[in-house]
């Protein structure tokens, strides 16, 4: 990782002069906490990352990291970093969004990522609710979880990101907790690490919105599957009724990870000679060019 | 009857091979050394349903296809049903003797040769049913006095991949039908046309483009597949891996554009291809694009609308809504090429507008020039003529020399900013779809919104002086001008040629470059028409209302068009005849 083994790289390197606007006690503040960690851990500097995002209150992230960043269009970020790692396979890419950008507007593009997976990590900051927009229920809410548009509770049963990742074909899936900044960081890091796409589902509470799902709940009701001993991520039987678990208690940590699957990249013969930046200014040479036309007679 | 322009229609069903066996003559035309313009017309089906493709081989180059055709392949009985009334009088009709519900009588009565021969018979003898298309243009071949030789070698390359018995038993078809149009010969006065030099490439505006395109550093498309794009990204993928373009199919229109736009921001020259229902799709990424200011070209190929519409004809009803597509006001560029050869050059050109300007560009076709196949010279396709200009991307070197912290968004005099592609330690930046400030931040802030809404904006006229004024074409326009854009000037110029021919001088102003445009030039140029008669393929005369927009001019008369087939000249001269004829006298006269 990074592109030297001279430099190294720090927290302090990712500091933003701007504040963020988040919400004392938003979970977004300990996302932010874990990515800068686990981007220094790897030693990858400001300028080998990009990371991209949508819109929402977790979405500015982009804004409070000394980074590459690029806050896109509701819904849209896996897409628009497809097409960046396409062109430029040496970046570090990173996604980050909500749920509702992620699991709503965005589950066409979320399922194909799945199966498509480009070399990039997405992390999903999961708060079972729209905040930005000021608190209506979400594609993970709760069913029964009274909003201004869900005035007599979520009429629909919430998706279960990691279920849905799993049946789409993701080769990594992790599930984190915004309250827990230096795990989530590791499971970032591993996240990276996977050549593919990685999920990483971060569940954090929005202190302002969103009264059900709070830190003593998510503490309450998730465990550790490290902690129990004997879990295996790279079993596929395993991992297929772990990424189901929810209304019991809910699992943190690495849930599935496989490593026999090319990322997308490896398949594109044209991405062999690195990034298109240099190649788009290059014109055809006269015999190629001749063929082409050739090709017409 | 003219040796130096001879259209042939071939018709039947989708299915039995009338686009395959069009495309064969048209080859065959083309290497012979003659100008063809091919005209296919098919349905939303794969199997059953009237397809039709007209080829026109003459000895002068060609825009357009010409109405009536002098030769009728007919394949199925509603083919000459369909088209016997636009074969010419004294023309051919060639048909299975086999058809009950064909009436040699009714076709004289029309003034055209029925020529019945045992099609069907002959193919099952010679291997296949399927084999009745290839008799058919051995006939044409044999009727027309054109060299079999050239069908041979066209055959030999089309069924090179299959086996060696497919190879004669089509060569054989096309002997027999040879053999019988030489017999049938006689009864036509019409003579071959002259071969006339050396062959020349035969491809259409969707071929042009994707080839233009490569050639101006195109290494980058997602798209997804409509007609009548789909041949653009269709040989881009095919060219990907040997000219190293990276192509997608993605699974929607949205994640499309949204990738080109990614691939763009990583420094890849990146496009799109689309129709009107997919642009539609497209409309949000393309605020985004403007917005952050990001290069994308962005083809829609226009088909009949509204909504699904109809998928496989020819329209030209998205141009309002190119030139305003999205919310919010950005700036963007807007071209229509109306030939092959516009089409080759917008591939190339788009890039570099879109680079320059950092904006997006939207390339305008439609059905009618995406899919008809034209003869190009070999040598008008040049490298020397193509140009790669990356506009204020900045180089590595150029990054190694900042001293201070680059600013994305640097307002200029001339609205564009020094752009770095990410990836350098001294230009680490980001890039957000809200408003934001020369850093690249999100602000709400007042003043800094009228100066980042200015310098976006300012890039439009910028712009200006990098766009085309309206071409003129034909004669003077004494009496009229046809003022027409996209690919409505093929069809167009040689209505004015037909007009000149009965004594009326009409010219054409064609317009390829629609937004920005040098407003003053463009007002001084309709100003200095007789009268003005604009030509489109749309209900609602959207030519019409863009220059009245513009410029403030009014157009004398507007010929609209809107049942999903392409003008013919003729469509164009007879009405032109009659806006004459109603139109007062101007003070001039």
């Amino acid at each position: 990782m990074g592109d030297t083994a001279v430099k190294k790289v720090t927290v302090k390197d990712f500091a933003s002069e701007h504040r963020p606007t988040w919400c004392p006690g938003c979970g977004d503040f300990g996302i932010l906490t874990a990515l800068k960690r686990a981007l220094a851990d790897l030693n990858i500097a400001p300028h080998e990352v990009m990371v991209i995002s949508g819109i929402g209150c977790g979405s500015k992230l982009v804004d409070y990291i000394h980074a590459n960043g690029f806050m896109t269009i509701h819904g849209r970020p896996l897409a628009v970093a497809t097409g960046f790692a396409l062109a430029n396979p040496h970046m570090h890419v990173v996604v980050i969004n909500g749920d509702g950008d992620a699991y709503g507007i965005g589950g066409n593009h979320f399922i194909h990522t799945c199966r498509r997976n480009p070399n990039l990590t997405h992390i999903v900051q999961n708060n079972q609710i729209y905040a930005l927009t000021k608190g209506q229920y979400s594609p993970t809410s709760h069913r029964g979880f009274r909003t201004t548009t869900s005035p007599d509770g979520a009429p629909e049963w919430p998706i279960l990101p990691t279920e849905l990742a799993f049946a789409a074909g993701a080769g990594f899936i992790a599930r984190g907790y915004a309250g827990a900044p230096q795990q989530l960081a590791e499971l970032i890091k591993a996240g990276i690490r996977h050549k593919g796409y990685a999920l990483i589902d971060v569940l954090q509470p929005c202190t302002t919105f969103n009264k059900v799902n709070t830190y003593e709940w998510y503490e309450e009701n998730s465990y550790d599957v490290a902690a129990e001993g004997g879990y295996d991520p790279a079993d596929p039987k395993a991992a297929a009724d772990k990424v189901r678990e929810w209304d019991e208690k809910i699992p943190l940590g690495v849930l599935f990870r496989r490593t026999d699957r090319p990322s997308y990249d490896e398949l594109v013969p044209a991405l062999a000679q690195g990034p298109l930046m240099h190649s788009s200014s290059l014109p055809l040479d006269e015999a190629t060019f001749a063929d082409l036309k050739e090709e017409f007679m | 009857m003219s040796e130096v322009d001879v259209s042939i229609t071939i018709g039947g069903d989708a299915g039995q091979g009338i686009e395959s066996s069009g495309a064969a003559w048209g080859r065959a035309v083309a290497r012979a050394g003659l100008h063809l313009f091919s005209l296919t017309d098919y349905r939303s089906r794969i199997r059953g349903g009237h397809n039709f493709y007209q080829t026109r081989a003459s000895l002068r180059p060609v825009n357009s296809h010409r109405d009536p055709v002098q030769l009728l392949l007919a394949l199925t009985e509603e083919t000459v049903k369909v088209h016997l009334g636009n074969v010419a009088r004294g023309g051919i009709v060639v048909y299975d003797e086999d058809f009950r519900r064909v009436d040699a009588d009714e076709i004289r009565r029309a003034g055209v040769v029925p020529l019945p021969l045992p099609l069907a018979r002959q193919a099952a003898e010679l291997g296949s049913k399927v084999m009745m298309n290839t008799l058919m243009l051995g006939v044409a071949a044999g009727l027309l006095h054109f060299d079999v030789g050239y069908l041979e070698g066209v055959i030999q390359d089309l069924f090179r991949r299959r086996s060696a018995q497919v190879v004669q038993n089509n060569l054989a078809a096309l002997a027999q039908g040879f053999r019988w149009g030489r017999d049938h010969s006689g009864m036509w006065p019409v003579r071959r046309p002259a071969p006339g030099g050396k062959a020349r490439m035969a491809l259409h505006g969707n071929h042009a483009f994707a080839l233009g395109a490569a050639a101006g550093g195109c290494r980058f498309i997602a798209a997804y597949p409509m007609t009548p794009a789909t041949p653009i990204f269709e040989w881009l993928v095919a060219k990907g891996s040997r000219l190293g373009i990276v192509t997608k199919h993605a699974e929607d229109e949205i994640a499309a554009v949204c990738m080109a736009i990614g691939a763009a921001h990583a420094g890849a020259r990146a496009m799109t291809a689309t129709s009107g229902a997919g642009f539609a799709l497209m409309s949000e990424a393309l605020g985004l694009a403007g917005m952050v200011e990001l290069p994308l070209v962005l083809v829609v190929s226009q088909r009949g609308g509204p909504s699904t519409g109809l998928p496989t004809r020819t329209e030209q009803a998205d141009l309002l809504f190119a030139l305003h597509a999205s919310h919010g006001e950005f700036p963007r560029i807007v071209l229509a090429p109306g030939t092959v050869e516009e089409c080759f050059e917008a591939g190339w050109r788009s890039f570099n507008l879109a680079e320059r300007y950092q904006t997006p560009v939207i390339v305008l076709l439609d059905q009618f020039l995406s899919a008809s196949v034209k003869t190009v010279e070999p040598d008008d396709f040049s490298l020397s003529d193509v140009v790669i200009d990356r506009g204020l991307t900045l180089t590595g070197a150029e990054l190694d020399q900042l001293t201070e912290p680059y600013l994305r968004y640097q307002d200029t005099p001339s609205g564009v900013s020094p752009r770095a592609v990410p990836g350098h330690p001294k230009a680490v930046y980001a890039m957000t779809s809200d408003e934001h400030d020369e850093e690249g931040h999100i602000t709400e802030e007042l003043p800094n919104r009228i100066l980042m809404m200015r310098k976006r904006m300012r890039k439009e006229q910028t712009a200006v002086a990098d766009m085309g004024e309206p071409r003129l074409y034909e004669g003077d326009g004494e009496d009229l001008t046809l003022v027409c854009w996209g690919s409505t000037v093929g069809p167009a110029r040689e209505a004015a040629q037909i007009l000149s021919a009965g004594g009326i001088d009409v010219n054409v102003l064609h317009f390829s470059d629609l937004w920005p445009l040098p407003v003053k030039e463009v007002a001084a140029a309709l100003g200095r028409c007789r009268r003005t008669l604009v030509v489109e393929q749309n209900y609602t005369g959207q030519l019409a209302r863009w220059l009245r927009q513009v410029t403030g001019f009014t157009v004398d008369a507007v010929l609209h068009k809107f049942d999903g087939r392409p003008f013919s000249p003729q469509d164009i001269s007879t009405y032109a005849r009659r806006v004459l004829a109603d139109l007062a006298p101007t003070a001039a006269d």
